[in-house]
């Protein structure tokens, strides 16, 4: 019996959620009574293995094979370190790269997955909690399995802190090169240009709430007066009605303004992801129920079509016709 | 060459709803196309259009409701749509990844696809795992979260952007056979023109049972069960403001000056 986790590294740094996996593995490791290991996998093993030295691992694997992620290497590697190590559970980061090697993973051990995993519970059989329905809801499984596979919501657990006494072991695989049919080519960064988000005071965020491109020049006028910057929730950007560079998010720009009025976002996860740091969170959401509401400090729970052109003209200003 | 279509019928809940037992209660949902499904319609039929002799087939599991829905993937410019559904597969609570990637991959063998397009992830269960899993049972390559892809049909090779996180894009060339799950924005998904949906009611719509497809009951069996649903308690102490639009505003004003982003 052991959990077993695998860190997320990307372009020479394990990412954040390497290290709440550590926390997640180690709270699924005490409901189990037994050991956590950590594997790392391609570029530099042995400094992230000193990384992911912390509290309560008990084995580090380390699986020098590449550098950056390839999914055909992760699979082919976790499959072997599995044979070997035999764990209860294997826990994965619910993350872009995570979402491209778990299921394949799961399907070729044939275990159970259970993805966006946000709790754990133990038992008699192992309870996990998950969202649905946009985050308007939460549900629970439960897994009736010896072995099982989990994905973790990034940013769900704290990040694993103080040093730790784990055995750092170097495992050797046997990647079947031929068999690798996707060839990553290199990375491209995306979402320049001119305005920079992520130095604004205060930001002014429109969502599908505003339905058309012609209402957009309503929260144009509400960051005018307010003298705020103007961003938006994805599906603004992919309806070509801002630019990429506007996009808050998991895909677009963490911001971390003074002030971020979100005005018609429902506050799906990947979007928080992006705004939770924000000092002062409003909302203006017609759906009391919005998960936005969770992470808001103030909110008006109305049509933003009544409510913006009040603000606006709070501020002297005048509300175009939309 | 054939592309195979994932399409899902998702189901969104009310402002206002209810829970009974382990799901939100039927009358406070609505039934839709998955938005990242509509984005994949596009894409597998401007693949279609830019090329001879591309057939393009949806693949749905679920009830005889979900054929508004592949009706709609058909007036987008699908040429015909299988849909895979069985007794078996009725009141059962939840279909895992798993079972629902079985059930796909007995249809896309006996279709055998050169290029399988599902999206990033159901709207409303969020698993982001059907696609994946499929490639997987297929024997197939794949890519998840793809928005940007460049066909070269005859090397066999599907060059894709991955979105990573944090605006950053890997490069990727993929094998085919291969299932893409596609991302939001890849394209600017069409809507359905009348004469569409009147053409869609004249495409080839294939009902399928377990049995049409292989497969046994034993396949909705899953070692993952929905134990409980119920309203998240919100951890929030969010000071929501009620009474009219023009009061509300006046107090969130007020707040704004108070924290000097606008002055006086
Ligand atoms: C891999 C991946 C990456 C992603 N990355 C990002 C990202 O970086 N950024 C991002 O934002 N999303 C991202 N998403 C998408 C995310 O899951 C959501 O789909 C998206 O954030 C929803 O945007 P929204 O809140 O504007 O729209 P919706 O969820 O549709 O919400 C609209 C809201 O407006 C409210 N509303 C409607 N009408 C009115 C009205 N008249 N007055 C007031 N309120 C109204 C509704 O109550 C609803 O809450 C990503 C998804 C995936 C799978
Ligand atoms: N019942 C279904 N029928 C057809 N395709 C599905 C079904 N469920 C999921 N998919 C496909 O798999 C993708 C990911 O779904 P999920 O893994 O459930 O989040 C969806 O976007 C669909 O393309």
């Amino acid at each position: 019996m052991t959990v077993l986790a695998v860190a997320e590294h990307r372009r020479g740094d394990l990412r954040d959620v390497s290290f709440e996996l550590v926390s997640a593995g180690r709270e699924l490791a005490g409901e189990l009574e037994t050991d956590l290991a950590v594997a790392v996998i391609g570029g530099d093993v042995e400094g992230f293995a000193d990384e992911l030295n912390r509290e309560g691992v008990d084995t580090v694997y380390t699986i020098a094979e590449g550098e950056e992620f390839n999914h055909g290497v992760y699979t082919q590697s976790i499959e072997q370190l599995y044979a070997d190590v035999d764990p209860t559970a294997l826990l994965l980061p619910n993350s872009v790269n995570g979402l491209d090697y778990a299921p394949a993973v799961a399907g070729s051990l044939d275990l159970p997955l259970v993805t966006d995993v946000i709790a754990l519970g133990g038992g008699d059989s192992i309870e996990v909690t998950r969202e649905q329905y946009g985050g308007k809801v939460e549900t629970t499984y439960s897994i009736d399995a010896d072995r099982y596979a989990l994905t973790i919501r990034p940013a769900e657990w704290p990040a694993a802190g103080a040093a730790g006494d784990a055995t750092i072991e170097a495992f050797e695989v046997d990647v079947d090169e031929a068999s690798l049919g996707s060839t990553v080519n290199g990375f491209e960064e995306v979402g320049g240009g001119d305005v920079d988000i992520t130095d604004a005071d205060v930001l002014v965020s429109v969502g599908r709430g505003i339905e058309e491109e012609e209402n957009i020049p309503l929260v144009e006028e509400l960051a005018d007066v307010l003298g705020a910057t103007l961003s938006s929730s994805r599906p603004i950007v992919d309806n070509g009605w801002l630019p990429q560079n506007r996009q808050v998010g998991q895909s677009g720009k963490v911001v971390t303004p003074d002030v971020y009025i979100a005005v018609g976002i429902s506050g799906a996860v990947q979007h928080v992801a992006g705004m939770k740091g924000a000092d002062t969170i409003v909302a203006i959401n017609s759906d009391p129920n919005a998960p936005i509401y969770d992470i808001a400090d103030y909110g008006i729970a109305d049509d933003l079509f009544e409510v913006v052109p009040e603000l606006i003209a709070e501020f002297g200003g005048e509300a175009p016709d939309v | 060459m054939k592309v195979l279509v994932t399409v899902k019928e998702v189901a969104e809940v009310d402002d206002e709803f209810g829970i009974s037992g382990l799901d939100v209660d039927e009358s406070a949902l609505e039934y839709d196309l998955n938005e990242w499904d509509d984005y994949a319609v596009e894409e597998a039929v401007q693949i279609s259009e830019a090329g001879d002799d591309v057939e393009v087939v949806t693949v749905t599991v679920g009830p005889e409701r979900a054929e508004e829905t592949v009706r709609m993937a058909l007036a987008k410019g699908a040429d015909r749509a299988v849909r895979v559904w069985d007794d078996a597969l009725e009141g059962v609570q939840f279909l895992d990844p798993n079972s629902k990637a079985d059930l796909i991959a007995a249809v896309a063998e006996e279709e055998s696809p050169d290029l399988i397009l599902s999206g990033v992830q159901a709207g409303d269960d969020a698993n982001g795992a059907t696609g994946v899993a499929l490639a997987e049972r297929l024997g197939f390559e794949w890519a998840a979260v793809v928005n940007d892809l460049d066909l070269d049909a005859e090397a066999g090779v599907a060059s894709v952007h991955r979105e990573l996180e944090g605006g950053i894009e890997e490069l990727t060339d993929v094998d085919l056979p291969a299932v893409l799950t596609i991302q939001t924005g890849i394209n600017e998904p069409r809507y359905a023109s009348l004469r569409g949906i009147r053409q869609a009611q004249r495409k080839p719509l294939d009902v399928n049972s377990l049995e049409d497809v292989g497969l046994d009951e034993g396949i909705v069996e899953s070692a993952v069960e929905r134990t409980s649903m119920y309203e998240p308690e919100s951890e929030s102490d969010a000071v929501v403001w009620d009474g009219s639009a023009d009061e509300a505003a006046g107090e969130l004003a007020a707040l704004l000056r108070d924290k000097g982003v606008v002055e006086g």
